[in-house]
């Protein structure tokens, strides 16, 4: 559904899961540049990407009631899946997802919802950045 | 460590010793003929002293073991072992975790447990547990009555070949014995199917139950295994079964020779099933005790059933899907590749209920209409009947028409009717309780060392709070229950473990396995064709397969010379 | 230079063990046999993300130190701690696993393996309907029809379909691989003409989606095994199936329930479940009833959307009501090579698979109230030891917030994420490369690792670090009650 306000906002589901690239990424190490590069994303339905303006491979800000991040949108070669967006495990997908476990120890980690809005000027924080916001503790 | 046992009324059956009042002496884990000054004593006047208890049956490790305990946490809630000092915590009721099961056989006296079910591919496991299963000592039957291998070898008439891949397979698992589960009916299984006879042939394979049996019977043979095969019958669970039962018996007697055991049935309870369904279900007990008072080649245990709430567990995959079918309880079902399967189903034995009234009948009945207690152990099939700190109420019931009468008048009238009990005034003795509970076991097993309290023996020997001078069994079970539950002392190698139904320590116990000699280039050609075959059978490795012996704490093999 | 065969790989539960590696040197140079994550893995025991030293926090920033120091800290912290956790497990072996028992049983907290985050709702299902299940074997030799639920092998498990289902051969049934090679190569055929007419003239999207709302028939009754997905989205997996389900996002319980009113021969009265229209459905649950042998695999698309356990449940009962009509089974695909390890030696010694307390002196559970991310949302956790896991990366951000704000020690083998906010950082061998140790595949397989490569200088196995520590541990707890 689009939603008019001053910059064009998409509600969307917001999945996590795996993906090959961040599977092979954690093996390499979670500071390597394959890892952070392969869980910054969101892989977005074309057709949605279309309706927001967004452009392949620019940055986007989403946004759920547990946080705010900004991620870089990559055309999903998964559609078509309109309305369902999808961020791998990692750091960033982690400020938005509910922790409620529904008292079984598990958090709501797939089926968000979410909002998406393009961000081409807005950078991508690096992992240090994200933490420190996240946290206020500095990495040793 | 020098230990001096005195004044103790000594029950020793394989060496013909009842109730004689004498001394034993332990020295560095053995028994011995006497002692020096510096040895420890333990007055055991007017206590009755025993054996450690020998279990032939009980299932306490493995993946169907502990996929029982994760299917049920309400099994534990309630029954919990605190942390002590000496002690690990841990949980019981059906299915206890493995340091409680240790520490609870322990407490009554017994010293060594079989685990008679371990599917080759997952014997690491097994191990794993029982090494984490402290004091007793152990050991495991792989299944191999559905084994690829032993269906075709024996389906092309190649007993010697069966054989020396049996061989094989009992080294790589660190086994014991050939276990032999509804045979050909957990092949038939891996599609959903069952077999209903010992004739009925085995989908995708050709042979029968008859000849599974008979061949696993003849490579027992030929490998000179201590134990005879080891034999969960066909048709277990179904009215009319104890006709399947009689069959198998039969189709093995031309292989005995000089009237020795060369097959044992587990839980025979089960198979004793006469009637034609739920309805007229009754008691078989008579049929079988008589066959087997009348021949030798046979030994058994009981599988006696308790009213409480227990779990079945058995590699009788169709069997565990008709309980589920029948009860509507929750059901976990294991089929292992190439091998096996295996299920789970908790269950509760009610009184009120005709059908498990008569089954509790049909248990007792077959312990006391069969003469020779030299033939028919107790157990329970932990935990499938009940489980295993419910022995001691077992013992009163052999010992004491009137504790069989307390539990009688509270079961369905329906059962009272059909059941034989009335009719059987036999109380066991202390003696007889000895053999059923521990002499006899470790004959049946072939453990030369265990089981008696001879010179040599190993000393692992229990001692109960029972004057039989002054108590009468029959009149004041109570007491007996009250002792075989929490034994005085209970001494295993040597060590004194427990006193007075506590847990003194917590040692490790050993693993026994057989380690099958074949001939050196029969050995040779046997790990070629497995290392040849693997990949076909199985999704490991076949340098991943074999159990190192790392796995077991205390690595206790048995070397045995195979005649192949 | 040397080769070593059989190796088990220690990345996910597929638990693959016939990895070949080249040894050269002491480093690992080529890895034979395994997929891209096991490449990635195996020769990234000498990156530079090594943790190599035992290091401790000390004004922000690590301090290197002996490991008789950082051994001794880690021991105070958990001592003195009241409610401390234990978590991680899964990517160690069994015999760390059980030392991490024994030390969480001392110091009376609670030990808790990632199935909290995973497979956790399918252990409550299990403990509510049971599952029926077999050895990955069973599959290979039988299946004839196979279906991954929520769950994206090509991505996650990527050999499990070589290796276990439908590219695999078993005695009874035979790989589909060369069945698939010609599917895609006319897939292809037909892609390139599209995009030429695309070209030509622009296509609308609803002729895209029509080879995604396509009919069961033909595909499904094809020879030999047929592989069918479900998701919400059409995966990597789903592009090789046979025929793809394409489910709403949070509907899996409805579309299962739907399912299993089918095989009950019950008639629905709509005309499409979980956007999926009825009439598809039906020649599905045709196709299941009439195969041989079934299979269901599941994942993380089941346990985390909406349902959780409850999807799970309904899963286990539709392969229950299969097995009436023929014969069935279902696995939970689980993420790391050794979670289904730390629930089966949890299980075994405290007889719970997760979420163990222990600060009453014997084992309580109960999730929801005793599993740590609960624990850790309702701030009562003090201390937490991790070992082999990077919860601040995977766990929300208001559980993790607790978890860094307490004293936490990491024992890891590469510099991670909860590594940087550790207090204390201890560095282990990696288990399958540089130590040995058991671990136990998805299906319950034990299966052992080996050790190939020896760690860098000075590197323990978790197995050892646990037993100094827990040493240690015993050692001020009685050194307290001698001094009050």
């Amino acid at each position: 559904m689009l939603v008019m306000n001053e910059k064009p906002r998409l509600k969307v589901t917001l999945l996590t899961g795996r993906t090959i690239d961040q599977g092979v990424g954690k093996e390499l190490g979670k500071f390597s540049k394959e890892y952070l590069e392969s869980v910054s994303v969101c892989y977005m339905d074309p057709e949605d990407m279309k309706k927001l303006g967004i452009r392949d491979k620019t940055n986007i800000l989403v946004t759920t009631k547990f946080g705010s991040v900004v991620v870089k949108a990559v055309k999903s070669l998964r559609a078509p899946h309109p309305g369902v967006i999808y961020i791998p495990y990692g750091p960033w997908v982690n400020m938005l997802v509910d922790p409620e476990t529904h008292s079984i120890g598990m958090p709501s980690l797939k089926g968000v919802q979410a909002e998406v809005e393009p961000a081409p000027d807005k950078q991508v924080l690096s992992l240090e950045e994200l933490l420190r916001q996240q946290f206020r503790k500095e990495l040793a | 460590m020098e230990l001096l046992i005195k004044n103790g009324f000594v029950y020793d059956p394989i060496n013909g010793i009842n109730g004689e009042k004498m001394d034993i002496a332990v020295k560095d884990g053995k028994i011995v003929k006497d002692v020096g000054r510096n040895a420890k004593v333990i007055d055991a006047s007017g206590m009755v002293v025993m054996p450690g208890g020998v279990d032939i049956h009980s299932h306490i490790a493995g993946g169907k073991v502990n996929s029982g305990r994760i299917l049920r946490p309400e099994d534990h809630y309630k029954d919990v072992e605190p942390k002590t000092a000496t002690t690990r915590s841990g949980v019981g009721y059906s299915i206890p975790s493995t340091f409680t099961t240790g520490y609870r056989y322990a407490r009554m006296g017994y010293t060594t447990v079989m685990d008679p079910a371990m599917p080759p591919l997952e014997a690491r496991h097994t191990h794993e547990e029982l090494s984490d299963t402290p004091i007793i000592d152990k050991a495991s039957y792989p299944l191999l009555g559905d084994w690829w291998f032993v269906l075709e070898y024996l389906r092309n008439g190649e007993i010697e070949e069966c054989a020396r891949h049996v061989a094989w397979m009992m080294k790589a698992t660190k086994g014991y014995a050939i276990k032999v589960v509804n045979p050909g009916g957990l092949e038939a299984w891996g599609f959903g199917r069952n077999v209903h006879s010992i004739d009925d042939p085995v989908p995708n394979f050709g042979l029968t139950p008859r000849e599974i049996i008979r061949g696993l019977c003849k490579v027992n043979k030929l490998l000179n295994l201590p134990h005879t095969i080891h034999v969960h019958t066909n048709n277990l669970g179904v009215p009319g079964n104890y006709i399947t039962t009689l069959e198998t018996l039969k189709c093995v007697e031309d292989l005995a020779d000089d009237g020795k055991p060369v097959i044992h049935i587990t839980h025979c309870q089960f198979s004793a099933f006469k009637g034609e369904d739920w309805r007229t279900f009754e008691s078989g007990a008579e049929e079988i005790a008589n066959y087997v008072n009348a021949h030798s080649h046979v030994t058994m245990d009981m599988g006696q059933i308790i009213f409480t709430d227990t779990t079945t567990m058995t590699a009788d995959g169709p069997f565990q899907y008709t309980l589920y079918t029948l009860s509507g309880n929750k059901w976990i079902n294991h089929d292992v590749e190439t091998e096996t399967s295996a299920g789970i189903v908790p269950f509760h034995y009610r009184p009120n209920s005709a059908v498990h009234a008569t089954q509790w009948s049909i248990g007792l009945e077959l312990a006391l209409l069969i003469k020779d207690p030299w033939k028919m152990f107790l157990s329970t099939d932990h935990p499938n009947a009940g489980p295993f700190i419910a022995y001691p109420l077992i013992v009163a019931w052999l010992m004491s028409r009137k504790a069989r009468e307390e539990t009688f008048k509270k079961i369905h009238k329906r059962a009272q009717k059909r059941s034989l009990l009335p009719s059987i005034d036999r109380e066991m003795s202390l003696y007889e309780i000895a053999i059923m509970t521990r002499a006899g076991q470790a004959r049946a097993l072939g453990l030369k060392n265990k089981g008696h309290l001879g010179i040599g023996a190993d000393a692992d020997i229990a001692i109960y709070d029972i004057n039989p001078e002054t108590l009468d069994p029959s009149r004041d079970y109570e007491e007996i229950i009250d002792a075989f539950r929490n034994a005085a002392y209970t001494i295993k190698s040597g060590d004194v473990v427990v006193k007075n139904g506590k847990v003194l320590k917590h040692v490790p116990g050993a693993t026994l396995w057989v380690n099958v000699q074949i001939c050196k280039p029969c050995e040779i050609e046997v790990d070629a064709d497995m290392k040849r075959k693997f990949k076909e059978y199985w999704t490991v490795e076949y340098e991943n397969y074999p159990v190192s012996e790392r796995y077991l704490a205390i690595s206790s093999p048995i070397n045995v010379e195979a005649d192949v | 230079m040397s080769v070593v065969k059989a190796v088990t790989c220690p990345v996910c539960g597929c638990l693959c063990d016939d990895i070949e590696l080249t040894i050269e040197n002491g480093r690992i140079t080529k890895v034979k046999n395994g997929c891209a994550m096991a490449e990635a893995k195996f020769t990234s025991h000498s990156c530079e993300h090594r943790v190599t030293k035992p290091l401790i926090r000390k004004n922000g920033k690590f301090v290197e130190v002996t490991l008789e120091e950082a051994v001794r800290r880690a021991a105070e912290i958990l001592a003195n701690a009241k409610y401390p956790v234990l978590y991680g497990w899964s990517c160690t072996s069994c015999e760390a696993i059980k030392v991490g028992i024994e030390l969480a049983e001392e110091v009376g907290g609670i030990i808790d393996n990632t199935a909290v985050v995973c497979h956790g709702p399918s252990i409550l299902s299990v403990q509510q309907v049971g599952i029926p299940s077999c050895t990955l074997g069973q599959v290979r030799h039988r299946a004839d029809l196979i279906v991954y639920w929520g769950c994206d092998p090509w991505s996650a498990h990527p050999r499990h379909i070589e290796r276990y289902t439908a590219f695999s051969d078993g005695r009874f049934e035979k790989s589909t691989w060369r069945g698939y090679l010609n599917k895609m190569k006319a897939l292809m055929g037909r892609k390139k003409i599209e995009s030429a007419l695309r070209r030509l003239a622009p296509k609308k999207r609803s002729q895209v989606m029509e080879y995604y709302e396509r009919a069961p028939y033909p595909y499904i009754s094809k020879e030999g095994r047929k592989l069918i997905v479900v998701d919400v989205r059409r995966t990597k997996t789903a592009e090789i199936a046979d025929y793809f389900i394409q489910v709403e996002p949070n509907k899996d319980y409805e579309l299962l329930k739907a399912m299993r009113a089918l095989v009950r021969d019950h008639e629905l009265e709509v005309d499409k479940v979980a956007g999926v229209p009825v009439e598809y459905l039906e020649d599905i649950v045709d196709a299941m009833v009439g195969c041989n042998f079934g299979a269901i695999f599941f994942g993380l698309g089941l346990t985390m959307s909406s349902g959780k356990l409850k999807n799970v449940e309904e899963a286990i009962r539709l392969t229950r009501d299969l097995n009436m009509r023929t014969k069935f089974i279902i696995m939970p695909m689980r993420g790391h090579y050794n979670v289904e390890g730390a629930n089966v030696v949890s299980a075994w010694e405290t007889g719970y698979p997760y979420a163990v307390d222990f600060s009453l002196g014997y084992p309580r559970y109960n999730p929801g109230e005793t599993t740590v991310v609960d624990v850790l949302l309702r701030k009562e956790s003090d201390a937490a030891l991790i070992v082999a896991s990077d919860p601040v990366s995977n766990f929300p951000q208001a559980a993790a917030e607790h978890l860094i704000a307490n004293p936490l020690i990491v024992i890891d083998s590469h510099m991670n994420i909860t590594a940087r906010m550790a207090d204390v950082l201890i560095p282990s061998a990696i288990v399958g490369i540089e130590a040995e140790g058991t671990a136990y595949r998805m299906d319950h397989v034990p299966i052992p690792m080996k050790k190939v490569v020896d760690p860098p200088e000075g590197v323990l196995p978790d197995e050892e670090i646990l037993r100094l520590i827990l040493k240690e541990v015993k050692k001020i707890k009685s050194e307290r009650r001698h001094f009050g």
